[in-house]
């Protein structure tokens, strides 16, 4: 069973068909409401916070892993 | 969460892809909302006309780009006995109205605060359009809106008008 | 400088990450943003513009201009060589292509100043899966970096970068969105400042210590992961979380712990604020005082690469201007931030304070900086 699971969502993943959806959504394409709110968007201004960014980059040591797609109001 | 098997999954991708697709006729679950203007509709009382189902909200950018060009499709197919719905999906009704006063509309909006229509329709995604033959059954829904998907809403009116 | 690639990897992964709604590109806008960083003898100011225009609801095309003009004092620079005045201009451009629940991205980004040049370009899918709720993402970029040296026409040696990277958004409840991030990062070539040197012990020298240039290894790869969290409070206001890990080869470990809320106030005001904490350890051929001159084959001096703790606490407002030139714009806003940033560092001594080599006060430094934004959809 846990086999079959891990085989079909690998296989939605591969796939990555538009749609793909062997498991129902738990939150309903109506209910998306708080996440197509602007406040939660993660960079409603993008040219603000990419330099704020850039300053912690120049001047830490450390770099990557920032940028996040998704959220939204799951429209289209 | 039900996991379905293979087969059935590769039919479910290719089905859900945005536009129409046309499943079995089947009866389209009744139910009776609230409306703008105070009253309520039953969908049942419509039997005899084609409907348009068109499941909105204000938060979707889609949805309110379509809003103008359903009203042009109620002016002009309204006379062949057409008649849409607009279903909207937020729990507060506030915003709706409010941005109704921007974007007038002569068909009915009926508030569906608790989803329970939403979800007996199986709605998919925001946008989503539902149309109904004169029988009462659910012939095509149409999923999303692209610019130009007013076309595709006309000639799916049409051909169910004529029946 | 050599983090030109990482701001453009920077830039363009939040370029990327403009609202990536299933099946709908980014809005038309255009920004134009004044920031200005001030601290430990460094101001660096300029503009930062961009414009976003969809076509045929399928593309969305980007073009960005960001300079920084920088006036340096820091303490680097005054401890081993003078003041300078340096301008860095970047320039990028991008492509975003929507196919259904797949959304491609394409840019480029370059970027100039008199003794570095970073070209880069990347590649980004994104892809809505299981009924919207999850979001996965993959990109890789490339770039080709020429440092030279200001006063030495013969320098001038390549950095080849590349970045791989993947991400994935997850809706959890109404209210609840998480997300992971992964991306390593390979650099290759001349990795050091040029200008930059490592100290000594030296007991004949007046002050006790000589200088003496560093040597970076050719080759750093990094690994960095972060976990983060979304979530809508009641009464319309957000909190946001994050934690990232980083390791690299280098031997630097680093943690990173952020916290922001947003609150809506009104109909017109939007306010923010957030706090960040920032802890790294140093490198391993990092050192403030070698024993001995050429003690080990790589050696550096760099405080960003020393052991240190950064904290930064940060206010925000948006206001929403009154219709204006609506037919031209649909609606504008002007925001102002302000975050406050303090370094306390472990082990990089401020030898302008004077002292045994060794014993100097630990260097330790605050810094503002000052965004003004005014951003117009149409």
């Amino acid at each position: 069973m846990v086999v079959r699971t891990r085989l079909a969502i690998a296989a939605c993943a591969l796939l990555g068909a538009a749609g793909c959806s062997g498991v129902e959504p738990w939150v309903k394409p109506y209910e998306r409401q708080n996440f197509a709110d602007p406040i939660m968007a993660a960079d409603r201004n993008p040219v603000a916070a990419s330099y704020l960014n850039h300053v912690f980059e120049a001047r830490e040591g450390a770099r990557g892993a920032l940028g996040a797609h998704g959220g939204g109001c799951g429209c289209n | 969460m039900r996991l379905r098997s293979l087969p059935a999954l590769l039919l479910l991708a290719a089905g859900l892809t945005a536009g129409a697709t046309a499943p079995a006729p089947s009866p389209a679950p009744d139910f009776s909302l609230p409306a703008r203007d105070g009253g309520e509709v039953r969908l049942s009382s419509l039997k005899g006309q084609v409907v348009m189902i068109n499941f909105w909200a204000t938060w979707c950018g889609p949805c309110r780009k379509e809003m103008p060009l359903l009203e042009q499709l109620q002016a002009k197919y309204g006379p062949l006995g057409f008649t849409l719905l607009g279903v909207n999906v937020e729990p507060d009704s506030a915003a709706a109205t409010a941005w109704l006063k921007s974007v007038p509309v002569s068909f009915p909006i009926l508030f569906d605060t608790r989803n329970a229509v939403a979800e007996s329709f199986g709605v998919q995604g925001m946008p989503s359009s539902v149309f109904v033959d004169r029988a009462g059954r659910v012939r095509y829904v149409h999923r999303g809106y692209q610019p130009g998907d007013e076309s595709q809403y006309a000639d799916l009116i049409r051909s169910l008008a004529k029946e | 400088m050599r983090h030109a690639f990482v701001a453009a990897v920077v830039l363009l992964a939040s370029l990327a990450a403009l609202p990536s709604r299933a099946g709908v590109l980014p809005d038309d806008r255009g920004d134009v943003l004044y920031h200005r960083y001030q601290g430990g003898g460094v101001t660096i100011d300029g503009p930062s513009l961009l414009v976003r225009k969809k076509f045929a609801e399928k593309y969305s095309v980007s073009a960005s201009y960001y300079v920084d003009m920088v006036s340096s004092a820091s303490i680097d620079v005054v401890t081993t060589a003078s003041p300078y005045r340096e301008q860095r201009d970047q320039a990028g451009l991008s492509l975003d292509v929507l196919d259904d629940k797949t959304q491609y991205t394409v840019s480029v980004v370059s970027s100039e100043e008199s003794d570095y040049s970073a070209r880069t370009a990347s590649f980004d899918v994104s892809q809505d899966l299981f009924g919207d709720l999850t979001t996965v993402s993959f990109g890789f970029s490339r770039g080709w970096d020429e440092v030279r040296k200001n006063g030495d026409p013969q320098f001038d040696e390549p950095v080849d970068r590349r970045s791989y990277r993947f991400g994935l958004s997850q809706i959890v409840t109404p209210t609840l969105m998480l997300g992971l991030a992964y991306e390593t990062i390979t650099d290759e070539g001349f990795l050091n400042n040029p200008y930059r040197s490592v100290r000594y012990l030296e007991p004949d020298a007046a002050s006790g210590f000589a200088f003496q240039p560093e040597v970076y290894p050719r080759t750093r790869t990094s690994n960095a992961a972060a976990l983060n969290a979304r979530y809508f409070l009641p009464y319309r206001a957000a909190l946001v979380g994050e934690y990232r890990g980083f390791t690299d080869t280098w031997g630097i470990t680093a943690h990173t712990l952020r916290a922001g809320y947003t609150h809506p106030l009104g109909q017109r005001w939007v306010l923010e604020g957030g706090y960040r904490w920032y802890q790294q350890s140093a490198a391993d051929f990092y050192a403030d005082l070698f024993p001995r001159a050429d003690y080990q084959n790589f050696m550096a001096r760099d405080k960003e690469l020393s052991s240190f703790t950064s904290q930064m606490l940060s206010v925000g407002a948006t206001f929403e201007l009154p219709a204006f030139a609506d037919r031209f714009l649909q609606r504008s806003t002007v925001s102002v931030f302000y975050d406050r940033m303090r370094f306390s560092y472990d082990d990089f001594r401020d030898i302008t304070a004077g002292g045994a080599p060794g014993s100097e006060p630990l260097y330790g430094f605050d810094a503002d900086v000052v965004r003004v934004l005014f951003s117009g959809w149409f």
